[in-house]
This record gives C-alpha cells, sequence and structure tokens, in this order.
C-alpha cells in the first residue's frame, strides 16, 4: 500500500500543462442561503485532490454542480483547459466526469449490468449493450480489482458492492475524473481500505479524482492535495504532505478543536440498566441477539464497538422499547417487559430511559415538522406542555425550544424551520437536546456523531460526558472505534449477535478491539488488563465473515 | 354446462376482456414510469365519445379510431402537464380527467345530436366488424377444433387482435429494448437516470403518452366495436377494474393478460347466468352484475400477496433541495 502510493505520487510529480479541471469564481444560492461563494480551484490530472469541510460547508453543492446537477449562478468551469458548461449531466459525462453520489443513484431491482448500462446503451436494443458491457466489466474488473456480479441484482448487494458498481457506472462511461462524496461514510473500516486500493489503482492510471469527506484521516492517507471550505466559501488549498490534520481541523471548523475529549475519570455509582440472557430474532428467524448479558451503572459510559450490522441495532431497539425481545432487562431494579406487540418508547420514556436512535431522520425527527415541534416529541403529553386538559401549550413549548437551541448551539437557530432544513449535525443536536435536557437515568446514544461535522461532534461528546458525571448511566453504540474509545469508560464488542468481550477502556487497545470486532481472540486480546474475552471469540483463525 | 355454452362464454371473456387489456396495459406504461394513472377511466370514455361521433359523421369508423385515441392522448398531456411539468397530485390530476370526461361527453353528445347524451347507432363502415381469419370455413366441420377456430380465435374485430398483440410488444418493449429500460428505471428511481444523463420528464411524457393511445384505442373499441355507439358512462368502471387488474398482475405484461382475461371472465359469466335459481329463491341479477366488482375487492384483499409497485410511483420528480 505505501508502496503503490509512492508510486503514484512520483508519477504525478511530473509537471502537467493544464489542470484536469479548474472552477472559476464559482457561486449558488438557494434563495437567501449562499450554498457557494466565489470558489476557485485548480486540480491536476492524476492526483487526487480532497475537499474537506463541515457539513453544510457546500460541499457537495460545489460537485453536484460540476457534476450538472445543479446551475451554478456565475463562474465558469474548465476542463483540460477547455472552457466547458455542463448545464446536466450528459453534459458532464461527455465532459469525462463521472460521480459517485454520497447516496447512491442506483435501481435496486435491476441487476449491476442494467445499472451500468442505463443512459449508456449503444443502441435501441438491450442485448448488444448487454454482452459489451458484460465484456467491459470483466477487463475493468480486472485492470482496477473491482470485482461484482454483473448478474447480481442490485438491492442483493452489500454498500460496499453498490458502491463499486456506482463506481463502474462512471469508468463505463470513459471517465476520466471521478468524483466521490463523502465515499466511506457507509463503509466498514475493511471496505473502506479496499476502497482507497482501488482509487490508489485509479490514480496510478492517470485519472483524476475528487475525494469529499469530513474524515481528517482520510484526506491525510490518500490525497495528494486538499481544498477545505467552511460557509460556502473555500478557505485553504495546501499540498497534504505539508500540513497536519490539526492544521485542517482548524482552518475547516476556524478555530482549534481537541480531537480527544476531556473527561474526569468515572464515579460509577449503582446498577442502573441490567441485561440479562437477552434474545432477539428477527421477522425473517434470524436470530440477531444471542443471550447477551450486560449492565450500565450510574455515572458511567459503556461503550459498544462493533462493525454495523453485528445486533447492536437490535440491542438499542429492545431497550428503547421499539421491538421485542426475550431475556430479563431490569431498570432501576425494575424489570422491563420486553414482549411487546407494538412500540413502546413512552413506557420506556417513563422508566426513566432516553434515546438518541442511530437513525435521526427516520427515528429520531419528524422532517417535516418543526424544530421547536421536534423538541417536545415523545415528551408532548408532559404536564409542563399543555395549557389546559385539551391544548397544548405552544408558545410555551416554542420558548423553551428557543432556549434549548441556543444552549447546543443548533444553527441557525429558529425554531420554525422544518428539521429537514437543518444540516445532519444540527439535526443531531436536536434530537440531543431533546433527550439530554429530560434527564434520563438511563441514555441510549445510537451513532451520534454520523455524518456530523467535527464542532458539531465535539459538542455532542461533551454533552454525553456531561450526562455521565451528573451520575447518569450511558450506553454508547457506534462503528467509529475513536469514539468509543475517548468517550467510554468500559468497553463491550459485539460481534454476530454475541459480546465478544468486555473490559475497562483504560486498558483496550485498537488492535485488540479490532480483533474482537472480528470475532478473533488472539493475543492481543490477551494483553488488554481487566477484559473477560468471550470462549466464542475464535483464538487465531478468524470466524466466518458477513 | 354444455360445450356450445362454455364457448360462448369464453368468446364473450375475449371480447370483454379487450378493452380491460387495453386500459391494463396503458395503465402499466404509465405506472411503470412512476406516473399513477387513475384517469384510464375518463380517457376510455372521451376516446368512446368521440370516436363514436366522428366515425357516425362520417362513417369511417378509422376516422372515429383516430379521434378517439387524439381525445384520449389530449387529456394524456392534460395527465402530464398537471403531474410531470408542474409536479400535481397525480391522483387529484386522475379524479379529474374522470370527472372532466364523465361530464363533457354527456353535455357535447346531448348539443351534437339532443338523444340524451348519447350518439346514433353506428352501423355499416362506423363500426369495426369481425375478421374472419383463413381456413375458418375448411376447419368448420372439424369437430371441437373447428367451433374452437372459428368461434373463439377468429371473427373478432381487428381491435381485438391489436390489444392480444400488445402483450408480447409490451413485454419486448419493457425487457428488450433501451426505451423500456429507462422506462422501468424512470419508475424505480428516477435519479438513476437523471445522473445517468437522461431526461426524466422526456420519459414520463413518452409513458404518458402511450397510455393516451392505449386507452384511445380501448374507448374506440367500446363504442364502435363492442357496442354500435356511445352512451353515458358506458365504459361503467372499467379504468378501474384495469388498475385492479394492474395490480394483480404486479405491473407485469403477460400478468396484465391472465388477470384481465379473468376479469373479463367474471363479467361473461355475470351477463350470461343471470338469473340462478337456488331451491325457492333466485339469485337476483343486480347480484350477478355485482360479481365482477365483489370478486375485484376479494381479489386484491386476499389473493394478490406481495405486490410492489414502482418505488418512485405517485411522487413528482424534484431534484434534491
Amino acid at each position: 500500500m505505501e508502496g503503490q502510493t509512492e508510486t503514484g505520487r512520483q508519477a504525478t510529480a511530473a509537471p502537467s500543462p493544464e489542470p484536469a479541471i479548474e472552477l472559476r469564481g464559482i457561486s449558488k444560492a438557494f434563495g437567501p442561503v449562499q450554498a457557494n461563494k466565489n470558489i476557485s480551484i485548480r486540480v491536476m490530472p492524476g492526483t487526487i485532490h480532497g475537499i474537506i469541510g463541515e457539513n453544510g460547508a457546500g460541499k457537495s453543492t460545489l460537485m453536484s454542480i460540476l457534476y450538472g446537477f445543479y446551475k451554478a449562478d456565475a463562474g465558469e468551469i474548465f476542463i483540460s483547459g477547455r472552457k466547458t458548461e455542463i448545464p446536466d449531466s450528459l453534459a458532464a459525462i461527455r465532459a469525462g466526469i463521472g460521480m459517485v453520489f454520497q447516496h447512491f443513484k442506483l435501481v435496486q431491482n435491476f441487476t449491476v449490468l442494467e445499472n451500468i448500462i442505463l443512459g449508456a446503451e449503444d443502441g435501441a436494443l438491450l442485448k448488444p449493450s448487454i454482452s459489451k458491457a458484460r465484456k467491459e466489466l470483466r477487463a475493468l474488473a480486472n485492470e482496477y480489482g473491482l470485482n461484482v456480479d454483473p448478474d447480481a441484482v442490485v438491492e442483493e448487494l452489500g454498500v460496499g458492492m453498490q458502491q463499486r458498481v456506482e463506481i463502474l457506472k462512471a469508468l463505463y462511461r470513459q471517465a476520466q475524473i471521478l468524483i466521490l462524496d463523502e465515499p466511506t461514510g457507509v463503509l466498514t473500516p475493511a471496505e473502506a481500505d479496499q476502497l482507497f486500493r482501488i482509487l490508489d489503482r485509479l490514480r496510478a492510471e492517470g485519472k483524476t479524482i475528487i475525494l469529499i469527506t469530513h474524515k481528517l484521516r482520510e484526506i491525510m492517507e490518500i490525497t495528494d492535495t486538499v481544498s477545505v471550505m467552511r460557509r460556502g466559501e473555500m478557505t485553504a488549498t495546501v499540498k497534504t504532505a505539508e500540513t497536519d490534520p490539526e492544521h485542517l481541523a482548524e482552518l475547516m471548523v476556524g478555530r482549534k478543536v481537541l480531537l480527544q475529549v476531556e473527561k474526569a475519570p468515572a464515579r460509577p455509582g449503582a446498577q442502573v440498566l441490567e441485561i440479562e440472557g437477552l434474545s432477539v430474532t428477527d421477522d425473517e428467524g434470524v436470530e440477531r441477539l444471542k443471550d447477551i448479558s450486560l449492565s450500565v451503572r450510574a455515572g458511567e459510559v459503556l461503550g459498544i464497538a462493533g462493525v454495523a450490522g453485528n445486533g447492536q441495532s437490535e440491542l438499542l431497539e429492545v431497550l428503547g422499547g421499539m421491538r421485542a425481545g426475550r431475556g430479563k432487562v431490569r431498570m432501576n431494579g425494575q424489570e422491563i417487559d420486553l414482549a411487546i406487540k407494538y412500540s413502546d418508547g413512552k413506557g420506556r420514556r417513563a422508566r426513566g430511559i432516553g434515546h438518541v436512535p442511530e437513525d435521526r431522520q427516520r427515528e429520531g425527527l419528524i422532517m417535516d415538522f418543526t424544530a421547536w415541534e421536534n423538541m417536545v416529541f415523545g415528551y408532548h403529553d408532559d404536564a409542563e406542555y399543555q395549557s389546559n386538559r385539551f391544548l397544548m401549550d405552544n408558545a410555551g413549548i416554542a420558548r423553551i425550544a428557543q432556549d434549548k437551541m441556543d444552549r447546543f448551539d443548533v444553527r441557525p437557530p429558529n425554531p420554525r424551520l422544518l428539521a429537514k432544513n437543518f444540516s445532519g449535525g444540527n439535526q443531531q443536536k436536536i434530537v440531543v437536546a431533546r433527550e439530554i435536557e429530560r434527564g434520563p437515568d438511563l441514555l441510549l446514544v445510537g451513532q451520534p456523531t454520523r455524518g456530523v461535522d467535527i464542532g458539531a461532534i465535539e459538542f455532542i461528546h461533551k454533552q454525553i460526558i456531561g450526562l455521565r458525571d451528573a451520575g447518569k448511566a450511558v450506553l454508547l453504540v457506534s462503528v467509529e472505534l475513536d469514539e468509543i474509545m475517548s468517550l467510554s469508560d468500559r468497553i463491550a464488542v459485539m460481534f454476530d449477535g454475541q459480546i465478544m468481550g468486555e473490559g475497562p477502556a483504560d486498558s483496550a487497545n485498537q488492535i485488540g478491539l479490532g480483533c474482537l470486532m472480528a470475532g478473533m481472540g488472539g493475543a492481543d486480546t490477551q494483553a488488554m488488563d481487566g477484559w473477560r474475552i468471550s470462549e466464542a471469540a475464535a483464538p487465531e483463525t478468524p470466524a466466518q465473515e458477513g | 354446462m354444455d360445450f356450445m355454452t362454455l364457448l360462448q362464454v369464453l368468446e364473450s371473456t375475449i371480447r370483454l376482456a379487450t378493452p380491460l387489456l387495453l386500459a391494463c396495459l396503458a395503465g402499466l406504461y404509465s405506472e411503470r414510469a412512476g406516473i399513477f394513472d387513475i384517469g384510464l377511466e375518463g380517457k376510455m370514455l372521451v376516446a368512446a365519445f368521440f370516436s363514436a361521433a366522428v366515425a357516425y359523421q362520417t362513417g369511417s369508423v378509422w376516422l372515429g379510431l383516430l379521434a378517439g385515441i387524439a381525445s384520449s392522448m389530449a387529456l394524456a398531456a392534460i395527465h402530464g402537464l398537471a403531474s410531470i411539468t408542474f409536479r400535481g397530485n397525480q391522483l387529484i390530476s386522475g379524479v379529474a380527467i374522470n370527472f372532466l370526461a364523465a361530464g363533457m361527453t354527456v353535455l357535447v353528445a346531448q348539443d351534437w345530436f339532443q338523444q340524451g347524451g348519447r350518439t346514433p347507432s353506428l352501423i355499416g363502415g362506423a363500426r369495426f366488424e369481425p375478421i374472419t381469419l383463413p381456413f375458418t370455413e375448411a376447419l368448420a366441420d372439424v369437430p371441437v377444433l373447428g367451433p374452437i377456430y372459428g368461434g373463439l380465435i377468429s371473427s373478432h374485430t381487428i381491435l381485438v387482435y391489436v390489444a392480444f398483440a400488445a402483450v408480447p410488444l409490451t413485454w419486448w418493449i419493457l425487457y428488450r429494448t433501451r426505451f423500456g429500460l429507462r422506462l422501468r428505471a424512470v419508475g424505480e428511481n428516477p435519479e438513476s437516470v437523471d445522473t445517468a444523463g437522461v431526461s426524466v420528464v422526456g420519459l414520463r411524457y413518452a409513458a404518458v403518452a402511450i397510455a393516451g393511445l392505449l386507452c384511445g384505442i380501448a374507448g374506440a373499441y367500446l363504442a364502435t366495436a363492442l357496442q354500435a355507439g356511445f352512451v353515458k358512462d358506458m365504459t361503467a368502471g372499467r379504468g378501474f377494474i384495469a388498475l385492479a387488474a394492474l395490480i394483480f398482475a404486479k405491473w407485469r405484461p403477460w400478468y396484465a393478460l391472465w388477470a384481465t382475461l379473468l376479469f373479463g371472465l367474471l363479467q361473461a359469466i355475470s351477463i350470461r347466468f343471470q338469473n340462478i335459481p337456488v331451491g325457492d329463491f333466485v339469485i337476483p341479477v343486480q347480484f350477478m352484475e355485482a360479481l365482477p366488482y365483489i370478486l375485484t375487492i376479494i381479489i386484491l384483499a386476499g389473493f394478490v400477496g406481495k405486490a410492489i409497485p414502482p418505488r418512485a410511483g405517485g411522487e413528482p420528480y424534484v431534484k434534491e433541495r
């Protein structure tokens, strides 16, 4: 990997006369919101150029303009030195630009081949196009290591594979410039590594790649140059080799950011949540949780690490009253009824359980409702929100919402805006404010910072630690290992619906946790003091994957 | 039930299934492209009226057919304008088209012909005549095969054959051509079509236009082949039964054929067996006439299984933000 990267960089060191892409003075406004302000950028051929910025900084808008999805209000685009008008996606494709969107643009019930030829068919009949694409696909697979079953139906593929289909779509259209928008957001670490190897290969073949991300590590790992965007403006463009993550983070948010969470030692108190032999079988009859036992004390954060899809979501859903389970769960010593037929979030809240769900847009908020309404959902029957027996105290709720938005730094601080009009980070702040402000004895937190910008991450982390320090229990589920390690007092690792190991965060190391997340035991996990490793963790050889 | 009765019922099934099949395929094109179309009924109705009116005036059924198609496509264009260009609610647009058609046809009919909202009866060249296929006479004396060929397969009007030929043609278009691939894609995920550099609007208008064409043929068939002239509300809910058949068929052409034949059979039975005595009690004719509609509800409620409509169906396409 290292060696490849080196050759890739050397190959690009030769001075090239024309930049592959040059944007001059691009501006774009959505109503009163200036998404892009006078942006200029030059990307040399055969390089990987990173664009980093917080959520809502205007990265995706800029790239959508380059791909002809939006039309810029002002500015010029030059492709390989030639001024190019890109009024629609067809023009972008003709100019050799391919784009892999954050949310894939695939037809779910089409095969891979059908998706690839869509819009790039050779004639009115499909047969010749399909056989040509099949041949081409085999060649691309060999050239870039992009293996996908051409006859697989897309909805049956994992997200990593679907992303490959998107990349293949672009390459099939002879794209010389490839734009990837937050490509690793949906990938497991292994899949992300694979993607980076593919990008490396593409760069070595002379393709130009623009990588949009808000993950600093990815920028440092793979890009040659990086541009930083903040609030619709391009604040800097630097060579990656000549910068460091702290500097970029500062450019991004405009102030020094602590990447490490500061926290006092935990003072754990009484047991708040006790889980004994919890199992869950899903609608398809698959056992998603297998006999899990855990406990969380007051004043501590228990972090659940694991690759997505190993039962963490089901655990949160059972505890949050959104799914039925078998086994025993006690909250403050009192048993909770797990055999529910319908969601019982209200019953759980009455027991003192707050829940910041994994999918804030589907489970945490109603996107078409205003911020002030969203601020009270789930608690809207509480006495303090009623003016009398029949009417809600909307004015009072709006005042309370305004106050919470100010204190949680939700931007813009306008309670009358619809939830969908806030950026991801600010949406999450609304959910966190609602759940934390009610002072739950136990807070369930799922992926608190997924798709959230650095400034908001720091803020949300502080809130979680603050709740812990106030003597409350926190159960944190995250696929970001860094987040688990920096926030948790104790860590449990889930794999295939089981707890692979559990122990204090202080003695955990990244490699050991990584092994457990892959279902392995081994020497690194033995080195973690105070950890109980499950017998299910295979000693050396990896358990079967996926 | 003897052989000849069975044959008559089946023959009647084919004739009654034809307008359902055409309307069902019309809905299939439209909905596969993501445009819900509950205005099938209205489009058929205007086509029935204008085809009968023009056929009566000119004496040419072919001109009538063209007029029917033109009027149906005009309504389709209105639906397209409302739901594609102006991104309105597709159901409301469809309802409006049905009301417009129901009212307008009777009004214009009364104004033109003064016969209580109907057209005069069509005779001669103003109607589609049955076609006698070759070998009908040669086979006429062969037992079983002769009556089946002569009664069931031969001696239908041209539009019946057009409708049945439209099934394999639709299948071929959907699954073997570029247009079909794009049409299916735009009903599932219009963004994928848009980012692939293909016009979502263009595809959807094309689909709606095809729906207009097929509804036009269906309506013309009702007034100039199945019956001899236009009568008020003569579509009698066929557009809605076609929609039911479309769901029953899971938006697939061959299934659409079987589904509409089933509904056609139900109608044929209700016409053939009107008063059925059961002991002292006689099942009233009204019940038999309601039977196809009752069975429609039962089939839709119980026998469809999991029918997944095109995923982008009913949603106007708006780029993000």
